[in-house]
């Protein structure tokens, strides 16, 4: 009994010790790190995507992209980007190809390239906010939201999760009044977010389904937006995940909207 | 039970509970320690996730079939009701080898209101419609070499072009079918540089490949020669033109910025002219000169082109046959309004030159056009039910010619597969002579079912 209590003790002693030194962690530092692990991995990365959106009538529709992806400023964690979609289905999308350039003090730059028209046409970028493809994530969802936008407040702490508020510092331009996040302290990756309305009620909730460790990164190869209002949900699966494969900057260019870059979409 | 012995349990049920307490957040996914699955299935996963790459087929295939059908909205003396009856089968073939990468799109078509069965893959029509047959070659990193029948689009405008003197299919457009068969192919090379700083896009048609115009066969237009809006369907007669053509564009970026400079040698893309002796339209020879930025602005995309229409044929401007020099210009701006609503306006300038010259030579019946031809185009777009439902319009008005056109679509997908599409076009006008004015026995309504695969 003793030798249990001795030992349960020090076990005490240890969790609350590496809590301790946890709730010194700053919060802008633990998202920071998560804004990393989500958007930032490696200096490039390449993916397969399915989604399937799933309406509230459980009718199902599907879509099929690849997404390449390449940081501004290699090892930084943050800051611009570039990324490249090439959509294979539906089918009447199929080689409908998406370029953006994302910035942090401006809008973002995207063009969409029609096959049909060999149209090359430029798309503002005021609504990051909206549905991408038709599904439940956002393009900032897909592409990532800057950090600095919120305000983030760590609310918890567990053996297993950092969880923050956060609150947009300017509210004109997005639709949640807060979001909560359920933060893995080990990976720094998002488990859940839920984000909140004005009423404090959860209007749509971001869960990770399934991590895989891929070129040494621990990367989300399955997640799930569900609207719980509407009652529908899209879920997304990676696939062929690769990481730091030297992707030249020029295939983020007019060229390879026109002309895909065939051999890294296979 | 001491007090000691009663804080310790305390601490070590709070040590126990508390996290569990506050964990209060969702489970781990797997690969995270989270709940695994049985073991069975668990090797099925991985061996799923690890199953062998499948070999690459040699080439992808995709297509859709359709059936449109599109009817005026009022009698046009002389033709028939019926604007648009085709079923369409498309086919897309495309690959990859070590050197190069093709496609073949082609069209059947069985279209009952033309009647035209035998291939004419130079208009366009009959039972097979070649839109596509081109191979990509990368002669060296930085050059791109398309060779064959291929889609060619540039510059800024939206369904207003300037520097694009690409081929468009206006038949096609006016009547209804895909916006995308606006776009006529070209036969033709294409020759891409990239550079750092800005590339070069040089496109030679070695034999000109003029616009699908209003020729009169199904939609009816102003016949300059008889003075009315012609009242037979018979095609127009045309003096075919077989010289090449020469397109290129200098362009590049400056922040998010976009500019480009074009150039164009070739002919009047539609048979502007006109020729006495043998009584037939003629395509005038043609070169144009021109420049295009855009940029993010006012919360959305603007964009300016201008270009310069020299008509090589027609030096002072006095030759009733042959279209006047002109320049032309056009500012855009497109932004969403609210969520799910976009709206776009252009205004669109066309001068033409030595215009007292003109006025001067304009023969009786001839339509006048103003020296200043202005055009305002207004886009909406609403996109409803996950961009599921799409409702658009797009709306042409010229103050100066006192006419307009306007395009309205709605299409549905019922699933990924399937679209259902009915929309109209209407044109209106003060006088059957103006640009669009002429087309007001052409205004249709029509319907459409395509299953894609």
């Amino acid at each position: 009994m003793t030798r249990n209590i001795r030992k349960m003790t020090i076990a005490l002693a240890a969790i609350l010790t590496t809590a301790t030194s946890a709730w010194a962690m700053d919060v802008d530092e633990i998202v920071a790190k998560a804004n990393e692990v989500s958007y930032y991995q490696g200096d490039d990365g390449r993916a397969k995507v399915n989604m399937t959106i799933t309406d509230d009538q459980g009718r199902e529709r599907t879509r099929a992209f690849v997404i390449l992806r390449k940081d501004n400023e290699p090892g930084a964690g943050s800051g611009e980007q570039k990324f490249y979609v090439y959509f294979s289905r539906p089918t009447d999308v199929n080689k409908t190809a998406f370029l953006v350039w994302k910035h942090m003090d401006k809008d973002d730059d995207r063009w969409l390239y029609l096959p049909g028209l060999d149209l090359v046409k430029r798309i503002a970028a005021s609504d990051k906010r909206s549905s991408f493809v038709g599904s439940n994530f956002f393009y900032e969802d897909v592409s990532g939201r800057n950090p600095d936008l919120d305000n983030h407040v760590l609310v918890e702490e567990n053996d297993t999760y950092y969880v923050l508020d956060s609150t947009p510092k300017d509210k004109s331009g997005v639709e949640f009044a807060s979001y909560k996040s359920w933060i893995h302290k080990a990976t720094f990756l998002p488990i859940k977010i839920d984000y909140l309305n004005e009423a404090g009620e959860v209007y749509r909730t971001y869960e990770a389904l399934n991590v895989e460790e891929v070129g040494g990164f621990m990367t989300v190869t399955a997640s799930k937006m569900t609207d719980v209002k509407a009652g529908s949900s899209t879920s997304m699966t990676y696939s062929d995940v690769a990481y730091d494969m030297g992707l030249e900057d020029d295939i983020f260019s007019e060229r390879y909207l026109r002309n895909p870059p065939r051999n890294l979409l296979r | 039970m001491t007090l000691k012995n009663t804080f310790l349990t305390l601490a070590l049920l709070g040590a126990v509970y508390s996290p569990a307490a506050l964990a209060d957040g969702p489970s781990l996914p797997p690969g995270l320690g989270g709940p695994s699955l049985p073991s069975g299935l668990g090797d099925k996963e991985a061996e799923v996730t690890e199953k062998e790459e499948a070999p690459e087929p040699a080439f992808n295939v995709t297509g859709f079939i359709e059936a449109r059908a599109g009817t005026r909205l009022q009698d046009a003396q002389g033709y028939d009701d019926w604007t648009l009856g085709e079923l369409r089968g498309q086919l897309s073939l495309d690959g990859m080898t070590d050197t190069l990468t093709w496609r073949i799109t082609a069209d059947a078509v069985l279209d009952p209101v033309l009647e035209e069965y035998g291939p004419d893959l130079g208009r366009g029509e009959g039972v097979l419609d070649l839109r596509e047959a081109w191979a990509l070659f990368r002669p060296s990193g930085n050059m791109d070499l398309k060779l064959g029948r291929q889609i060619l689009t540039w510059g800024t405008g939206d369904l207003l072009f300037i520097n694009d003197l690409f081929p468009k299919d206006w038949n096609a457009f006016f009547i209804g079918r895909d916006v995308e068969y606006l776009k006529a192919p070209s036969d033709a090379l294409k020759l891409s540089w990239y550079g750092a700083k800005a590339s070069v896009d040089l496109v030679v048609t070695p034999q000109f490949d003029p616009d699908r115009a209003i020729d009169g066969r199904i939609l009816t237009y102003y016949n300059p020669m008889t003075g009315s809006v012609n009242t037979s369907p018979a095609a127009l007669r045309v003096q075919s033109e077989n010289g090449p053509e020469v397109a290129a564009r200098l362009y590049g970026q400056s922040g998010s910025t976009e500019w480009a400079l074009y150039y164009y040698n070739g002919y009047w893309k539609s048979p502007a002219g006109f020729d006495i002796v043998d009584l037939k339209a003629t395509y005038p020879e043609l070169a144009v000169y021109g420049a295009s930025v855009r940029a993010p602005m006012l919360g959305g995309i603007g964009n300016a082109e201008v270009g310069y229409y020299d008509s090589r044929d027609e030096k002072s401007g006095a030759d009733p046959f042959t279209p006047n020099s002109q320049w032309r210009f056009l500012v855009g701006l497109e932004r969403e309004i609210v969520p799910d609503l976009t709206g776009a306006v252009q205004y669109y300038v066309e001068k033409t030159e030595d215009y007292d010259a003109y006025l001067g030579a304009l023969l009786p019946g001839m339509p006048k056009v103003d020296e200043y031809r202005q055009v305002l185009t207004l886009r909406l777009t609403q996109q409803l039910m996950n961009q599921n439902l799409v409702l658009s319009g797009f709306n042409f008005y010229s103050p100066t010619d006192e006419d307009g056109y306007l395009r309205l679509n709605v299409a549905y997908k019922v699933t990924d597969a399937l679209r259902v599409e009915a929309g109209s076009n209407f044109f209106y006008g003060a006088a059957n002579t103006s640009f669009f004015g002429q087309f007001e026995d052409n205004s249709n309504i029509y319907v459409a079912l395509r299953r894609s695969f």
